[in-house]
């Protein structure tokens, strides 16, 4: 053995155990002492993933899909994992894109995310990318497939009914109603996936996932106790007719105005129609802000919902409101005539009348059937001007109590945003206008020509009114939420509205007399054999501003109907912007509705109309030259505003070192 | 003699043997738990790494066991003639060798591929310890420190031509051979001061150092004044001491950063200091060079985390999070010592410093107790090889090294590694069971 110890081995091996107990120390404190460590190991190695549910499906009455969701596959690429292999040719032409277009995508990518995550190439990709690129994936490590779910429109109807989602965007998600939103997420921005989001999105579901560094989720954390999981959104069941819908669509083909058509026994809408239409589904998927801006752009407006949106003068359709009115209050009884010989003439100025033989105004029923302007005018003036009131302005006001209650100059509360209020006048409106007025000065308003405006929605509402003799429920789309009617999104539209006490006999009155329109009146057209319609036709002068000229333009095309007159299913309202005469379009085409809601077809004899309405062409040339004088006009108020900005900026400046000139001349002063 | 009348198996000491294998078996305990998934449906897979490891193990054990059946003086005969043909072989490396992640350290052949560094400890170990035990080597005369020092640094030289420093700085660890075989206190004196140099450079601020270096000067010559004024060579060395640590510090380690370095080692060394890379050092990237970022930095962090959050038992055996869902880089190679601090936590990790201590301690011992000076030094070597691994490996996990791709022995996933320290603990086993033979 060794001769002597070497002292030196002690040496070492105290180097040996000098180096590991450093090293032990430094353990000790790194796995005792240093929580920060376990918290670090718990953001870094557990992953968040958020599930997406998918959205709430939608339905028609009967039960027919008309929203739904699709899956979309998004290529996403990893660039770290791209084999050497790989060959840039075979995947442009799977993708359909030139190499530039190639290398640009990659080098955004690349810009935007470290390599070894994974980052999306191409969103939305059509099926036959999706097949070429399924069919060669092999040759494609790095890149990838990710499935996603949008939207699906089953048919081109109803869009601005339906609405439509999109990324919320940074202003959005400032306010509290995106509070549990986060970018990226999508929302419903208009229409019912608007107004339903929050049961149409469902309940994300969260999963902490292991992760690893290149964050592809591994195992469920802790077994998945802490894991929440998704909710799929709700199936919400509409009162809406797919068919009558896609039939109304089809009428208003060509033509700009609208169809309201509504369950008078629910208040469930039935159609609503706002034309010019547009296929709901161009505005999703990956050309949704191209196509967004296309229609925008639109002389026509088909974004704009005309049915709830544009408020109509309701011309000679008020003229049942203005009777219901006039004999609610006492002012006439329905016995009551006048004498018209073509025009009226107790005020400063005649108004004209469509008939001139005489006894076409001798009661209530035989004037409203011959739609007798004279007459209306004239009931109203009573109405305003009943001794029982004391005043005109207290008669105003009665009046526009009762039609404040018809849903006249609000909301009616319809479950699709942004509706219209149209415009319900009172004393005060003309106290502004005149400085004196009476009777004879407000006098337009009983034929519906004055100050009054509604939306198509507020006028079909109104014939809910009168068909139910005296109540509505509030019009709106959704039947059920998640199958269950009573859902409380839905307790609103389960309210009766009963409007302020008109005896039953009053409303069997006008209903008489909206039944004689159609029978021997005004709307012999709309006549459907069989079934007990009471409408009335309307046609309603406008006027266009254009460049600060008032243009006469042509009259709005209108008509109200509601039918069964016995046990009423459908009330509706048809307004077509400039078509002319209400009996001449806007009557054949809401009898139509009325006999396809009804008896599910229409008849052979009356194929004809029918053609006629689909193919006839309302829209005036002079929309599109209004258009662009609009659109320039806007365009200089815009400029304008904004070179009365910069002038103010610049003032300021001016201003600001004027008092900074100012200031140092007086330090300069104070210090001299 | 009358041990070498007992059978060999007798002889063979198993206290090394039984540390070798609870190592080993650690090792595979802790590969298999990075890459084992609850789905899984069986634990043979031969595509997994551990399953790979186990079967290297077969192999090191085959190895280890015709190693016991050679005659103990082969390795002696062989140690220049292994260290000729290893040196030619890192030479090949150089130019033949595989491009892995900018180093050419890896020779392959077919689709087996090993590093011939590794491999080459085991020569230089051998060859160091012959040509110290040679009866005409006088370990007193420069001339034969310099061919020891020349023959433990020239396989370095090679591997960093191959660009793998981690691996070449492994060979300083012969060093401590030399030490016990002879070399003056002053070397671990001057090395120690080096160390502290180096570190004060790179800590303290240039000029500060200067003024530092300076005062420490005129300290000592004040306190020693007695012995200055009376030797020359101390005043000399004094002098001298001095003139090499300001031109160290103004000079050598400024310009080793700015015109030697690379930048990720640049980056490594300043991460473990847990600074920032000066502006002066901050190289700007040359064309074509892949951006690293601050990688060591995120690897060492992640590596912290991992060891760091085990506390005090570990999150179990299969829980580790972090390393079993790769956050940390070179997870079953250099980092592997983060399954064990995660899943072990300190009572484990502090098990496997003392089995390594145990080992190390061991092979001091197996050394002293040698009849034959070359059993000795090659004792010494292997302890050297496996304390510079260890503490290297372990220190850069817990961030107190800088990080240097170096293989924690026995336990790091890998053929060559395995492999190399298996044949140098069995070619001690073998020498060590004729230790009372003289082995030359």
């Amino acid at each position: 053995m060794s001769i002597a110890a070497n002292p030196r081995q002690y040496i070492i091996s105290f180097i040996f155990i000098g180096v590991g107990s450093v090293i032990l120390l430094r353990l000790f404190f790194l796995q005792n002492f240093e929580p920060k460590y376990k918290i670090l190991a718990n953001e870094y190695a557990i992953y968040k993933k958020v599930a997406y549910p998918p959205r709430g499906v939608i339905l028609d009455r009967k039960g027919k899909v008309m929203l739904s969701n699709t899956a979309v596959y998004d290529l996403v690429v990893t660039p770290h994992n791209i084999s050497k292999t790989f060959d840039t040719s075979q995947l442009c032409a799977a993708l359909d894109i030139t190499r530039a277009n190639y290398e640009s995508i990659m080098k955004r990518v690349q810009e935007r995310n470290i390599d070894v995550r994974q980052s999306t190439f191409m969103e939305q990709l059509s099926q036959e990318q999706t097949a070429k690129f399924k069919e060669n994936q092999y040759m494609f490590g790095g890149f990838d497939l990710v499935e996603r779910n949008i939207r699906a429109y089953e048919m081109a109807n109803a869009g601005i009914v339906l609405g439509y989602i999109g990324e919320v965007s940074p202003e959005m998600l400032k306010k509290p109603r995106y509070s549990s939103y986060r970018q990226g997420d999508y929302a419903g921005l208009s229409g019912i996936e608007f107004q339903y989001e929050e049961v149409l999105r469902g309940q994300r579901g969260v999963h902490y996932l292991e992760r690893d560094k290149f964050n592809r989720p591994r195992d469920p954390y802790k077994g998945g106790i802490l894991d929440s999981q998704e909710v799929s959104g709700k199936q919400l069941d509409l009162y809406l007719d797919a068919d009558l819908q896609a039939y109304a669509e089809k009428l208003m083909a060509n033509k700009i105005g609208s169809i309201v058509a509504i369950d008078p026994q629910t208040g469930g809408i039935l159609a609503m129609v706002s034309s010019p239409t547009y296929d709901p589904n161009l505005l999703r998927g990956r050309e949704r802000a191209k196509n967004y801006a296309a229609l925008y752009r639109e002389a026509t407006r088909p974004l704009f919902n005309r049915a709830t949106q544009a408020t109509y003068a309701p011309g000679s359709t008020i003229k049942p409101m203005t009777g219901l009115v006039a004999l609610a209050t006492g002012a006439i009884k329905p016995s009551f005539g006048l004498a018209c010989y073509g025009s009226y003439n107790y005020c400063s100025r005649p108004i004209k009348c469509e008939h001139k033989d005489a006894g076409h105004a001798a009661n209530f029923r035989l004037a409203l059937a011959h739609s007798c302007n004279s007459y209306f005018c004239h009931i109203f003036r009573l109405t305003v001007d009943f001794k029982s009131f004391g005043s005109v302005k207290r008669g105003l006001q009665t009046w526009h109590d009762y039609y404040y209650n018809f849903g006249y100059g609000r909301q009616t509360g319809i479950d699709i945003p942004y509706e219209g209020k149209g415009f319900l006048p009172d004393s005060s409106t003309y106290n502004k206008m005149y400085n004196s007025w009476n009777s004879c000065t407000i006098v337009f308003v009983g034929m519906g020509q004055g100050e009054l405006l509604l939306t198509p929605l507020q006028m079909a509402n109104g014939m809910c009114i009168i068909a139910n003799k005296g109540y509505y429920y509030t019009p709106h789309f959704v039947r059920a939420i998640g199958k269950n009617p009573k859902d409380s999104l839905l307790k609103k539209y389960l309210e009766k509205h009963t409007v302020l006490n008109i005896p039953d006999t009053t409303f069997s009155i006008v209903q008489q007399a909206m039944q004689d329109v159609v029978e021997s009146g005004t709307a012999a057209g709309a006549k459907v054999e069989g079934i007990t319609i009471c409408a009335k036709t309307g046609t309603a002068e406008n006027k266009a501003i254009v460049n600060g000229e008032v243009i006469k333009m042509q009259n709005h095309s209108m008509f109200v109907a509601f039918a069964p007159r016995e046990n009423p299913k459908i009330a509706i309202a048809v307004a077509i912007e400039n078509a002319g005469f209400g009996a001449t379009w806007a009557a054949p085409i809401a009898s139509l509705m009325i006999e396809k809601y009804l008896k599910d077809s229409v008849s052979v004899t009356r194929r004809a109309v029918e053609d006629k309405m689909m193919k006839a062409n309302l829209i005036n040339k002079y929309v599109y030259t209004i258009d662009s004088v609009l659109r320039r006009h806007d365009a200089e108020v815009y400029r304008a505003k904004m070179e009365r900005k910069q002038l103010v900026a610049s003032m300021k400046r001016a201003t600001d070192s004027m008092m900074v000139m100012r200031w140092i001349e007086n330090h300069l002063k104070r210090s001299k | 003699m009358s041990s070498l009348r007992k059978a060999l198996f007798y002889r063979i000491d198993g206290v090394i043997l039984l540390l070798y294998v609870m190592l080993v078996a650690v090792g595979i305990l802790a590969v298999f738990s990075v890459e084992h998934r609850a789905t899984d449906v069986s634990l043979i897979m031969m595509n997994k790494s551990y399953m790979k490891q186990l079967t290297w193990f077969g192999y090191s054990l085959l190895l280890g066991f015709m190693i016991l059946l050679t005659d103990s003086k082969l390795f002696s005969s062989i140690a220049f003639l292994a260290y000729t043909i290893g040196l030619a072989v890192l030479i090949v490396t150089i130019f033949a060798g595989v491009d892995v992640k900018g180093s050419r350290s890896w020779l392959g052949v077919g689709s087996f591929r090993f590093q011939p560094g590794e491999v080459a400890k085991i020569f230089t170990a051998l060859a160091l310890a012959k040509y110290l035990s040679l009866p005409e080597t006088n370990f007193k005369l420069l001339k034969d420190r310099l061919i020891g020092v020349a023959i433990a640094l020239l396989p370095a030289v090679m591997i960093l031509l191959q660009k793998e420093t981690g691996l070449a700085l492994v060979y300083f660890c012969f060093f401590l051979v030399m030490y016990r075989e002879g070399l003056p206190n002053a070397v671990l004196v001057v090395g120690f001061s080096v160390i502290a140099l180096v570190l004060a450079t790179l800590l303290i601020e240039r000029k500060m150092l200067f003024i530092i270096l300076t005062v420490l000067t005129i300290l000592i010559g004040l306190l020693m004044r007695q012995t200055l004024r009376r030797k020359i060579p101390a005043r000399i060395i004094l002098a001298g001491a001095f003139l090499f640590s300001i031109l160290f510090s103004q000079v050598a380690v400024p310009f080793a950063f700015k015109h030697v370095l690379q930048r990720h080692q640049i980056d490594r060394i300043f991460s473990t200091l847990g600074k920032e890379v000066p502006d002066e050092y901050d190289k700007t990237m040359v064309a074509g060079e892949e951006k690293k970022g601050n990688s060591s930095e995120y690897n060492v962090l992640q590596s912290k985390i991992a060891i760091g959050s085990g506390g005090f038992w570990g999150k179990g055996f299969l829980n580790g999070t972090s390393t079993k869902n790769q956050f940390v880089p070179e997870q079953n190679t250099d980092f592997i010592f983060c399954a064990i601090g995660e899943q072990f936590g300190f009572a484990g990790s502090a098990g496997l410093v003392i089995l390594y201590l145990s080992m190390m301690l061991r092979i001091v011992y197996l050394g002293e107790r040698q009849r034959s000076s070359f059993t000795r030094i090659y004792a010494y070597c292997v302890a050297a090889i496996l304390f510079f691994h260890f503490a290297i490996n372990i220190s850069m996990t817990i961030g107190l090294a800088p990080v240097i791709g170096i293989t924690l022995p026995f336990l790091s996933y890998g053929g060559s590694s395995l492999l190399s320290f298996s044949i140098l603990i069995f070619i001690l086993v073998r020498l060590d069971a004729d230790r009372s033979a003289l082995i030359r």
